[in-house]
């Protein structure tokens, strides 16, 4: 997440201070992503710095307000017309986790998968219902926001669906020949219907 | 009676015998209360149709009991059976079930007639139906000049018609696009919170996430559970990595 790039955005609208622009990012953002304050005056010093934005004296409470200037004007607007990259294999956690459970004997991968199952439907079950109430309060960005979450959550239920298939396949493979390592645990019986779950 | 609208108790179905039976519930144990959603999931074979026709009175179990409203199934004759499926029970069927040869509008409104519903009235509440699952304006059309995705939407008009207390819904979403298939999640939801107990067999994980408990099934069996915890902290940690 580009902090610089958010700030430069809020700024856009209007010359804020510090603690504003705090408040409004987490307002947006449905307080996702915490930010401390310290952060946000770090980045206006270095905006600054670069020229992107500039000080407006203060509120008359003692609160420095910046404005952004043509430069970051310019900035933000290449932000947005620029798409995110993907940071190169995101390190995923828990594809790690499942990676070693995988090569390491004992380990009841199975479990780990159903265990991450109940929790990530857990996490959807609280995104889906959050959606609900802010549908209800028609808080746009808060709701793009959950989607996000939502859609993110749902491909890693789906994954773990397809792992558990996949690892019903391999062990079949494994009971004709070789060692079946760290997947004995898995019931060979129910192989068909696992992957009949995993091919629909 | 508490105000449990569908109980299983230790239901078992097996199909056929000897050596090519299949054992497709093992000793299920569920109890869906009025106002409560419940979503089942499993892998394909797991059981999950199966405990929807047994709870909707479609099917016999061969072992335990299904209880609707507190009425134990096993002991009801067959008219009595189906009186109370019309009169207590909507059903999505996986494959729609519909009657080719009536409209959209007299599908719908088939079992409150069939429940001595006047036709008038039952003819009002099917349209209020068709319009909460967004296809008014097919009331009149005939199934054969109907897509899947709308012949789907009549199903679950068919099931939510009336003030039925138990909604029980196979892969309803299964023909629907996203935006769809969230409008039909947003229907069944509000039916539980008019008060009806809602089960609905799904495999999108998406719309399993509108339910208050997710039941997942394996091998006829209830392996683990999902309740959602109503806590707005786990948004910020979730389950994110
Ligand atoms: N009428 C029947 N006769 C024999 N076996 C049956 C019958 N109906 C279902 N089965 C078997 O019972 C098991 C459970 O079937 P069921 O239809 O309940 O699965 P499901 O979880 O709904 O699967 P899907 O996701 O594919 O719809 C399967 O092994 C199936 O082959
Ligand atoms: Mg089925």
């Amino acid at each position: 997440m580009s902090i610089r790039h958010s700030l430069l955005a809020l700024l856009q609208g209007e010359p804020r201070y510090g603690y504003q622009l705090r408040g409004e990012f987490e307002d947006r953002t449905g307080a996702t992503w915490p930010l401390n304050i310290g952060q946000v005056y770090t980045t206006l010093d270095r905006l600054e710095r670069d020229g992107m934005v500039q000080k407006d004296g203060d509120d008359g409470e003692g609160h420095v307000i910046y404005s952004i200037t043509e430069a970051g004007r310019a900035e933000v607007m290449g932000w947005f017309a620029k798409p995110v990259a993907q940071a190169n294999p995101p390190r995923n956690e828990l594809a790690i986790k499942l990676a070693l459970a995988l090569t390491i004997d004992g380990v009841d991968v199975a479990g780990v998968i159903q265990a991450q199952r109940k929790a990530s439907m857990r996490s959807l079950q609280d995104y889906t219902r959050s959606r609900r109430e802010a549908a209800r309060s028609d808080d746009a960005a808060w709701l793009l926001v959950l989607d996000s979450l939502i859609f993110a959550t749902e491909a890693e239920l789906r994954w773990l669906d397809h792992c558990e298939g996949w690892m019903a396949t391999h062990a079949k493979g494994a009971k004709s020949g070789a060692d079946s390592k760290g997947l004995t645990h898995t019931n060979t019986e129910t192989s068909v219907e696992t992957m009949g779950a995993a091919t629909r | 009676m508490s105000n449990e609208i569908l109980q299983l108790e230790g239901v078992s179905r097996t199909y056929g015998e000897g050596a090519t039976a299949v054992a497709a519930l093992r000793n299920v144990n569920l109890a869906v209360s009025a106002g409560e959603f419940v979503a089942v999931m499993g892998p394909s074979g797991s059981g999950k149709s199966s405990l929807l026709t047994l709870s909707g009175g479609l099917d016999k179990a061969t072992g335990g009991e299904v209880y609707v409203e507190g009425t134990p199934l096993g002991g009801l004759s067959i008219n009595e059976l189906a009186r109370l499926r019309r009169r207590a029970v909507g059903y999505v069927f996986q494959d729609f079930n519909l009657v080719p040869t009536l409209t959209a509008a007299e599908n719908v409104a088939l079992p409150r007639e069939l429940d001595g519903i006047p036709a008038r009235k039952a003819r009002r509440q099917a349209k209020d139906a068709l319009r909460l699952v967004g296809i008014p304006e097919l009331a009149d059309r005939f199934m054969d000049q109907m897509s899947g995705g709308q012949q789907q939407r009549v199903a679950i008009a068919r099931a939510i018609v009336g003030e039925r207390r138990l909604i029980l819904a196979d892969e309803p979403t299964g023909a629907l696009d996203s935006t769809t298939g969230d409008g039909i999640l947003e229907v069944l939801r509000g039916r539980a919170e008019a008060g009806a107990a809602v089960v609905l067999v799904t495999h999108e994980a998406r719309h399993a996430g509108w339910a208050d408990r997710v039941v997942f099934l394996k091998d006829g069996r209830i392996v683990d559970e999902a309740a959602a915890q109503h806590d707005p902290s786990v948004l910020l940690t979730g389950s994110a990595h």
